[in-house]
């Protein structure tokens, strides 16, 4: 299919157009950020802070107040985008490659090295991943880069499983049988029928990966175990904030509603790309 | 049926040696060192020396491995670095209330999903079927930290329908639980709702119509038995993201479960703790899933077991 077809058909749910729209003025946000954010996002202003030192909420200076050290919450916001895109793109580009390389491996040549290799995704299925993710972050010295790597390995198990399964459906498809009879190599059948045809699947879960990325990276930093403050990410300012919650509910709501809202809408596209991309789901719902 | 469940059991067994060795070798071995962090800066190289050789670090390491597998079949967790107690003890001491919690937060998930997947099937394609849908989604995308911080503040701080935090009393346990079963609920609804709408479909049930059963005979008798079917193994994958949502609950709610226990282990990376509680989440972990793979074929006949 080709993309202006698939972006047209994706956008004919109001709710996908919409969450379409949210993703890329994130993705403008994060790229402009240094253009579009209206203050320096670590500039502690003096004029931030109340008479007894407690952070501003929403005004016309600060439009959505500042935080407990006088810093814009709306810039911090801004450049904390970034963050959750970068680990959002290198993690879940790290657990697609690594899922989608295991996934095809067992599938495609099945037997023992299969069999082993998804009894690896077995063992990794009982693990609490969170948990797992939060000590490896917390020993390691967290930075952005081992945050990634981190989320990466607890995520590339479900990508594995995926492609595993789909890599078996095509691989028994009689297109596949007849290029093994015209003699084609493994290699070829690999790389010119399978791979092409795993596509869609793993655009799909790229998708929603990113999802549970931003996520996972989000939860990690409010842990205090994820992206390390004064570098701003909507998880860290959260954590950063907690203990005044109560009475600075901005601080908390903000961060919190752009990580629900960006979450939200890779799920809802990535959920309408597996309606447009499988065929067989086609009519059901 | 013997034949397949002692197989299902060494392989579960497997499992969780394959989990003892991952997270033995992550969380023991890249740590810088161990003994150095629990002697502290100012200890001499001696006392560094000697932590190390009762706690067996010097030793190589297939024989560290051995002998903490040889500890972990007795019971034996370890000692806490820094709490100077059981790790056993420790986890005994926090089981109750996690599972209290559990028990609480998995009911309400499945009240919740189920019967709004439930009432999205049979309003298929109309607003109420969108708007529920919608909020399936909303809740699989918000993280428990900020759903529980809000309704903390909503419902606590502001409303005062619920205390703050603690453990003891139902209301305690209402709030956390809550939290958990409302975000959980989202894939279940999901679930039932297209497993419902496949189920409406069947022959058999517009023969239950045909034959003149009331509508609410021909949904609870003949369409939700058999739509609920695939929650059960969800059931069983669940358990692993719901420990993780725990971990979070438990330390913003103030509830002394394990979630709280390793929270606080992680931030003093006290690892034998840390491994301790990762253990016993993936013994629950594979239990529940064996429940849930031996209970499928019972409540659908269809499915022999020797298949899965």
């Amino acid at each position: 299919m080709a993309f202006p077809t698939l972006i047209r058909n994706l956008c004919r749910h109001k709710s996908v157009a919409v969450s379409l729209v949210v993703i890329v003025t994130v993705v403008c946000l994060a790229v402009l950020a240094p253009w579009v954010a209206p203050h320096d996002p670590n500039m502690q202003y003096f004029e931030g802070l109340t008479m007894e030192g407690a952070p501003l909420p929403p005004n016309e200076k600060f439009l959505l107040g500042t935080d407990l050290l006088g810093r814009d919450l709306l810039s911090r916001l801004i450049y904390g985008a970034q963050t959750s895109l970068i680990i959002g793109v290198v993690a879940n580009g790290i657990a697609i490659f690594i899922g989608t390389l295991v996934g095809v491996c067992a599938g495609f040549l099945r037997g023992w090295t299969g069999a082993v290799l998804m009894r690896l995704t077995d063992l990794m299925m009982a693990f609490p991943a969170l948990l797992l993710a939060i000590a490896l972050a917390a020993i390691l010295q967290p930075s952005i880069w081992i945050v990634a790597l981190v989320i990466a390995m607890v995520n590339w198990v479900q990508v594995a499983r995926v492609v595993y399964s789909e890599t078996i459906a095509i691989a028994s498809r009689e297109f596949i049988a007849v290029e093994r009879t015209l003699g084609a190599s493994s290699f070829r059948i690999l790389f010119s029928h399978l791979l092409p045809h795993l596509l869609p699947t793993i655009l799909v879960w790229a998708t929603l990966g990113i999802s549970t990325t931003v996520l996972l990276e989000a939860t990690l930093s409010f842990l205090g175990v994820g992206v390390q403050p004064p570098t701003p990410s909507w998880g860290n300012i959260i954590f950063e904030s907690q203990t005044y919650f109560t009475s600075a509910v901005w601080l908390v709501l903000f961060p919190g509603l752009s990580i629900v809202l960006l979450a939200l809408s890779f799920n809802l596209v990535g959920d309408a790309l597996r309606d447009e991309l499988d065929p067989s789901l086609k009519g059901r719902g | 049926m013997p034949i397949y469940l002692l197989r299902r059991l060494g392989y579960a067994v497997l499992i969780l040696l394959g989990v003892s060795f991952i997270t033995y070798l992550l969380l023991y071995m890249i740590p810088a060192d161990p003994a150095r962090q629990l002697a502290g800066r100012s200890a001499t190289a001696d006392t560094v020396a000697n932590i190390r050789a009762q706690l067996g670090l010097d030793l190589p390491f297939y024989q560290q491995y051995f002998n903490y597998l040889t500890n972990l079949l007795q019971g034996d967790l370890g000692r806490s670095y820094i709490q100077r107690t059981e790790v056993s003890t420790l986890i005994m001491s926090r089981l109750r209330p996690t599972i209290e919690l559990m028990a609480w937060g998995i009911s309400f998930e499945l009240i919740i999903g189920v019967s709004l997947g439930m009432l999205a099937a049979l309003k298929r394609n109309t607003a109420i079927d969108r708007f529920l849908m919608a909020l399936s989604f909303v809740g699989v995308s918000s993280p428990h930290f900020i759903a529980s911080m809000l309704f903390l503040y909503l419902f606590a701080v502001n409303l005062d329908w619920f205390p703050l935090g603690g453990y003891g009393e139902f209301q305690h346990v209402l709030l956390p639980a809550l939290t958990l079963g409302l975000l959980g609920s989202g894939w279940y609804s999901r679930m039932v709702r297209s497993s419902m709408i496949e189920v409406l479909q069947q022959d058999y049930i517009r023969t239950a119509r045909a034959k003149g059963l009331t509508r609410a005979r021909v949904l609870f008798r003949h369409v939700l038995p058999n739509a609920i079917i695939p929650v059960i193994p969800m059931i069983g994958i669940d358990i692993g993201i719901f420990i993780g949502g725990l971990v979070v609950v438990e330390s913003v709610f103030g509830w002394p479960g394990l979630g709280q226990l390793a929270w606080q282990a992680i931030q003093r990376v006290d690892i034998p703790v840390i491994v301790g509680v990762t253990m016993v989440s993936a013994v629950a972990i594979v239990i529940a899933n064996l429940i849930a793979d031996l209970l499928v074929p019972l409540a659908d006949p269809r499915i022999a077991l020797d298949k899965s």
